[in-house]
C-alpha cells in the first residue's frame, strides 16, 4: 500500500479521454464531486459519515478534492460501537492527524453504561443500540441537516432504489413511498426545519470501481483489507477474528492461525473474513473479478430475515 | 411452463468486469414496458449472465422465489432485481432501480422503471438519466398505450436511442409475421414523435433467445441481439460538440490568492487564456487557471468538475453561467417548456413553486398552460389543471432574470425542476423550449393576492388552535409555549388572548352572557382574518359556550380549525387560582365568573383533548405538535 496523502494530488494530467467522452472512473469522479459541492453550497450544516472503510476512504478522497485547494467545509463523524477492529480505530486516528480533519467520534455511551455487546445482545440489538440510534443521538445532538455516506446501490437490492439524495424525516425515518424523483443532476435540496438528508456520492460505483480507484489513485486503505496471517475461529461458517480478549471463546475453542482478509468492516464479532493470498490491491481486484460472491456475504446482520436491510433503513439506520 | 434450466446453464460466466479499465465506456439505458411484459426477468437475465449477481444472491432470490416467485421450484429472475420488500409481495416495481454490469466491451447502468401508468413520472426520472431506452412489448399484445406513451417521454427528454424488444417470442412461436407487424407498426409511430434511431429486436427474456447469444428458433431475424445493439449503439457525444457552459456551483475562496469558482462543465470545453463571459449579469474575464480533480488542467471538458480561476475579480456567485462570449446563454424571465406532473396535488396556474434550473434557485409560475398533451394519443387539449403524470405545454415567469438555453440545443442548461414551496417535494419536471421575448412578456400574471398565495409565501399550511377552558386551567401557558416552538420550526403565528383583546378591541365589552358572546364573535373574526393572512392563529380565550365555538369553527375550512379542550378540574384551578379570581368569585365581589356562577359548557368532540390536572405542560404541548403533525399541519 502507497501513502500518497490525499492532500497533495498525482502531478498535473489531462483527464485520459475515451473518444470525446469521459474515461469512466473520471466521469463517476466528477459526478460525486458534483453531488458533495451542491451539499456544500445549499445546506446549512452537512457531515461526513465516515465509517474508515474503503467507500469512505474514497468519499473522503473526493471530498477532498472537491474543495482543493481549501479545507472541508465540514466535519466527519465516526459513530463508534466500541467493537471496530482496533486497527481500524488507529487508521482513523492516524488519518485524522495527518490530515488535521475535524473529526467527530460519538459512542452511544447508555448503550457502553448498559454493556450493550454483540455476544450477550446479540446483533440485531447490538446494532440497533450502538449503531442505529447512536446514529441518531450524533445527528440529532449537532443538528446536521445533510450527512453523506459512502454506500453504493449495487451493495444490495433495496439500495438499488436509494436516491442519491435521501429525504428524512424529523425522527429519521426513510419512507420509501416518499422519495424525490431525481431528474438530470438537478437535486432538490429544499428540507422543512428538522428534516434531513443522507446523501451518497458513490451511489453509481461498484465494488470494483472503488478498489480501481484505490489503486489509481493510491488512496490510504486499513490493512485489515489486505490479506495476512490472523487468529480467527469459526462461528456459524464466518470467519471472525479475535481481535481481542473480550471475545468470550467456547470451552476448547483454540483460534488458529489463518491467511485472510476482509471485504467489508465493521465490528469485528460481526464480520466474517474470507481465506485469500491477495495482499495487494491489485490482487484484490482480480480476485474481485473472478469471484462468486457478493460482498455484503460477511455482514452477519443481513442475514437475519429477507428484507431485514430494508427494515433497517426506514429506522434510520444508513 | 418455462422452467427446465432456465437460470441453471452448467457454465455460468463469472464476473465479466475485466479488462483494462480506460478503454471501455459506459452507457447508461432504462427499460420500460408494460407491466408484465418482462422487464424484471430481462434485467435479471443481463445481470445473471454477464456473472453481476453472484452465487449467495443467486441463492437469496433461490430462497425468495420459493415465497413470492411465479417460477415454481426454478429461480424467478426477476427476483434478482425486484428490490424493495412492499413491491416483492404485491409483485409491481414501483420505483426506479439502477443496475449495474458489465461486459468485455461496455460497462451498463440500467435504470429499471416501473410499467403501471401511474408510475409514468418514475419511467420520467429514468429517461432523464439515460442515454438509450430499451422498450419492451409483449409480442402477444403488440404495441399498446403504453408503448406510446413511454416512447412520448423519451423523445421529449432528448433520447435519441431507442431499441424495441418485442418480448415472449417463445409465447408466439418464434413467429417472423408477429415481429414483423410489430415492428412496422412502431417504426410508423416511431416516426412521428421524432424517435429516429429505432432498433427492433425479437427476444424471449425468459429463455435468452436474442438477448446473448442469437437464436437457432428466430434464423428469419438477421440483425444483432440484444447485447450486442447495447454494446454497439453509438451515443451521442452531444455534450462535448455543444458550446461550453459553466454553471457556477460553489465559489471557493480558501484564502486571499485564491478565488475559483467551482462547478462541472455541463458541455463544451474550455481552455486557459479564453475569454468567458457571465449571465446573467453579462460581464466577462478570461480563464487563468483550471483546477481538475487531480490538478491544474490546460482545458476542460463536458462532464468534468473542475475549479475556474479568472483574471478579472469579476463578482459571480452561485447560479451564474459562465460561456463563450460568440455563444452566450439566454437571459430573460419568461420561457415556454413541455413539463410532467410529478405530484398528487395538481399543478395550479398562479400558484407559485419553486424552481431550480442547473445551479439556479428561484420562484416561479406558470402564467399560462398552452395545452395538455394526452400521451396516449398524442393529441393536444384545452386545460386548466395537470394532474400526476400528465403532460403539458406551459409558459413559465421566473421572478427575476435567469440564465438557460432552449433544452434541444442544450439539454444540460435547457431542463429544470419544480419544487412545492410548502412540501418541498419534486412536483414537476420540464424542458424548456424557448424564451418568450420581452415584448411578449406578460409580466407576471396578474395574480390574485389570496389567502393560498400567502399561505404558500409563508410556506405554511394556516390553521386555527382555539383553546377552551376554566380559568386557571393552562390554555395561556400552553397556548404560549407552543408558540414557541411553532417559532423555533419556522412558523408565522399570532397568539390572541385575553391581554392583547380585552385591553383594546373588547375593552367595551364586559361579563355578561351577552358580551361574553360579542367578545367570542369578534375575536373569531378577528381570528379568520388572521388565517387569512396566512398564519397559524392560537385562541386562547375561556369560551364557555358550544353555539359560539361552533360559530368560529365555520367561519374558516374544513381542517382548518383545532378545538383544543384544556379539560381541568375545576378544584384544580381553583386550587391554583393565579390571579386570586377564584376567591373574589367566591367571596361575591367578581360576577359572573364561569364555573362558579356562570356556565362552562364542555366541548363534545374537541379535536385534541387535554387533561391538564395530571399532565405537564411540555407533555400537553407535545400532544398537540404531535396531532397537527399527523394531520399535516405542521
Ligand atoms: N414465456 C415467457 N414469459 C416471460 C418472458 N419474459 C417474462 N416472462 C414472464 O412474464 C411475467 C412477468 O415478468 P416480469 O419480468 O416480472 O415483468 P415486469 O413487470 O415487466 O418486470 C413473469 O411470470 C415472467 O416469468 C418471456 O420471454 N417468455
Amino acid at each position: 500500500m502507497t501513502d500518497t496523502s490525499t492532500l497533495t494530488p498525482p502531478a498535473p494530467s489531462g483527464a485520459r479521454a475515451h473518444g470525446d467522452r469521459l474515461s469512466h472512473l473520471d466521469r463517476l469522479e466528477s459526478e460525486s464531486i458534483h453531488i458533495i459541492r451542491e451539499v456544500a453550497a445549499t445546506f446549512r450544516k452537512p457531515v461526513m459519515l465516515y465509517s474508515i472503510g474503503k467507500d469512505s476512504a474514497v468519499m473522503l478522497h473526493l471530498a477532498l478534492k472537491a474543495f482543493a485547494p481549501g479545507r472541508l467545509p465540514f466535519p466527519l463523524l465516526h459513530v463508534d460501537t466500541t467493537w471496530k477492529f482496533r486497527e481500524m480505530i488507529r487508521f482513523r486516528d492516524d488519518l485524522a492527524k495527518r490530515l488535521g480533519l475535524d473529526l467527530i467520534v460519538h459512542i452511544n455511551q447508555e448503550g457502553v453504561a448498559d454493556g450493550v455487546n454483540p455476544f450477550s445482545h446479540g446483533s440485531k440489538v447490538h446494532t440497533d443500540i450502538m449503531k442505529t440510534q447512536a446514529l441518531k443521538q450524533a445527528l440529532d445532538r449537532h443538528g446536521f441537516d445533510a450527512a453523506f455516506g459512502g454506500a453504493r446501490r449495487d451493495e444490495e437490492k433495496s439500495r438499488a432504489k436509494e436516491r442519491i439524495f435521501s429525504f428524512r424525516t424529523k425522527s429519521h425515518r426513510w419512507d420509501p413511498k416518499n422519495q424525490r424523483p431525481e431528474l438530470w443532476s438537478l437535486f432538490n435540496t429544499e428540507i422543512g426545519a428538522g428534516e434531513s438528508v443522507r446523501v451518497f456520492p458513490l451511489s453509481n460505483w461498484t465494488e470494483l470501481d472503488v478498489w480501481r480507484y484505490i489503486l489509481k489513485e493510491s488512496i490510504p486503505i486499513v490493512p485489515l483489507y489486505l490479506a495476512a496471517e490472523r487468529p480467527v475461529v469459526t462461528r456459524d461458517g464466518a470467519l471472525i477474528m479475535v481481535d481481542d480478549d473480550r471475545m468470550p471463546l467456547d470451552p476448547g475453542e483454540v483460534p488458529e492461525t489463518r491467511r485472510v482478509r476482509f471485504r467489508t468492516l465493521g465490528c469485528y464479532p460481526l464480520t466474517g473474513g474470507i481465506e485469500s493470498d491477495a495482499d495487494s490491491v491489485a490482487r484484490i481486484i482480480a480476485e474481485l473479478e473472478a469471484s462468486r460472491a457478493s460482498e455484503r456475504q460477511g455482514r452477519v446482520i443481513d442475514h437475519d430475515q429477507i428484507g431485514s436491510m430494508e427494515k433497517k433503513k426506514q429506522e434510520g439506520y444508513f | 411452463m418455462m422452467t427446465d434450466g432456465m437460470v441453471e446453464p452448467l457454465d455460468r460466466p463469472t464476473n465479466q468486469e475485466t479488462g483494462d479499465d480506460e478503454t471501455r465506456d459506459q452507457v447508461r439505458f432504462l427499460t420500460c414496458g408494460s407491466v408484465d411484459d418482462g422487464k424484471s426477468t430481462l434485467l435479471g437475465r443481463l445481470l445473471y449472465e454477464t456473472g453481476t449477481v453472484y452465487d449467495d444472491q443467486v441463492d437469496a432470490a433461490r430462497a425468495e422465489s420459493k415465497a413470492y416467485g411465479t417460477q415454481g421450484e426454478a429461480v424467478d429472475l426477476a427476483l434478482l432485481v425486484d428490490g424493495l420488500q412492499a413491491e416483492r409481495e404485491q409483485g409491481i416495481t414501483i420505483d426506479v432501480a439502477y443496475r449495474y454490469f458489465s461486459t468485455p466491451r461496455r460497462r451498463f447502468i440500467a435504470a429499471d422503471t416501473p410499467g403501471h401508468e401511474h408510475y409514468t413520472r418514475n419511467m420520467a426520472t429514468g429517461a432523464s438519466n439515460s442515454e438509450v431506452a430499451v422498450i419492451l412489448i409483449d409480442a402477444r399484445k403488440g404495441v399498446l398505450t403504453q408503448t406510446r406513451r413511454h416512447s412520448y417521454i423519451v423523445s421529449l427528454f432528448g433520447l435519441r436511442h431507442a431499441i424495441l424488444a418485442v418480448n415472449k417470442m417463445d409465447l408466439v412461436g418464434y413467429d417472423a409475421k408477429t415481429f414483423e407487424a410489430i415492428e412496422t407498426e412502431y417504426r410508423a409511430f416511431a416516426r412521428t414523435i421524432g424517435l429516429d434511431n429505432v432498433h427492433c429486436v425479437p427476444v424471449s427474456a425468459l429463455t435468452g433467445a436474442n438477448v446473448f447469444a442469437p437464436s437457432s428458433e428466430m434464423d428469419w431475424y438477421r440483425g444483432p441481439t440484444l447485447m450486442c445493439l447495447l454494446e454497439t449503439i453509438k451515443v451521442a457525444e452531444g455534450a462535448a460538440s455543444r458550446p461550453f457552459r459553466f454553471p457556477v456551483q460553489w465559489v471557493n475562496r480558501p484564502h486571499p490568492d485564491f478565488r475559483g469558482f467551482a462547478g462541472t462543465v455541463s458541455s463544451g470545453t474550455v481552455s486557459l487564456g479564453e475569454t468567458l463571459v457571465t449571465a446573467p449579469s453579462g460581464r466577462k474575464s478570461c480563464v487563468r487557471r483550471i483546477l481538475g480533480p487531480s490538478g491544474d488542467l490546460e482545458t476542460a471538458r463536458a462532464g468534468q468538475a473542475v475549479s475556474l480561476v479568472l483574471e478579472d475579480e469579476i463578482d459571480i456567485s452561485r447560479g451564474d453561467i459562465l460561456a463563450p462570449v460568440n455563444a452566450p446563454v439566454s437571459v430573460t424571465d419568461q420561457f415556454a417548456a413541455h413539463m410532467i406532473w410529478m405530484d398528487d396535488k395538481p399543478m395550479l396556474p398562479e400558484r407559485t413553486y419553486g424552481i431550480r434550473f442547473a445551479t439556479q434557485s428561484a420562484v416561479a409560475q406558470i402564467t399560462d398552460l398552452t395545452h395538455r398533451v394526452d400521451v396516449n394519443t398524442l393529441e393536444k387539449e384545452a386545460a386548466k389543471t395537470l394532474a400526476m403524470n400528465e403532460v403539458g405545454y406551459c409558459k413559465i415567469a421566473v421572478d427575476r432574470d435567469f440564465a438557460f438555453d432552449s433544452f434541444k440545443d442544450n439539454p444540460g442548461t435547457g431542463a429544470f425542476i419544480l419544487i412545492d414551496r410548502m412540501s418541498h417535494a419534486t412536483v414537476g419536471a420540464g424542458v424548456i423550449d424557448f424564451s418568450l421575448r420581452r415584448a411578449d412578456n406578460l409580466a407576471w400574471h396578474d395574480m390574485k393576492i389570496d389567502k393560498s398565495v400567502r399561505a404558500a409565501d409563508n410556506g405554511q399550511k394556516p390553521t386555527m388552535l382555539w383553546f377552551t377552558g376554566l380559568s386557571g386551567a393552562g390554555k395561556s401557558t400552553i397556548a404560549d409555549r407552543l408558540e414557541q416552538q411553532l417559532h423555533e420550526r419556522g412558523r408565522r403565528t399570532y397568539l390572541l388572548d385575553g391581554d392583547n383583546v380585552r385591553l383594546g378591541l373588547n375593552k367595551d365589552l364586559g361579563f355578561t352572557d351577552q358580551d361574553r358572546v360579542e367578545n367570542i364573535r369578534r375575536v373569531a373574526e378577528v381570528a379568520k382574518l388572521m388565517l387569512d393572512a396566512g398564519l397559524i392563529t392560537l385562541v386562547s380565550f375561556i369560551s364557555p359556550f358550544r353555539a359560539e365555538r361552533d360559530m368560529a369553527r365555520a367561519l374558516v375550512e374544513d381542517g382548518e380549525f383545532f378545538e383544543i379542550f384544556v379539560d381541568t378540574p375545576l378544584e384544580v384551578c381553583e386550587a391554583r387560582d393565579p390571579k386570586g379570581l377564584y376567591k373574589k368569585a367566591r367571596a361575591g365581589t367578581l360576577k359572573n365568573f364561569t364555573g362558579i356562577d356562570s356556565d362552562y359548557e364542555e366541548p363534545e368532540n374537541p379535536e385534541i383533548h387535554l387533561d391538564g390536572g395530571t399532565l405537564s405542560v411540555e407533555a400537553m404541548v407535545d400532544r398537540i405538535i404531535d396531532h397537527l403533525e399527523r394531520a399535516g399541519r405542521i
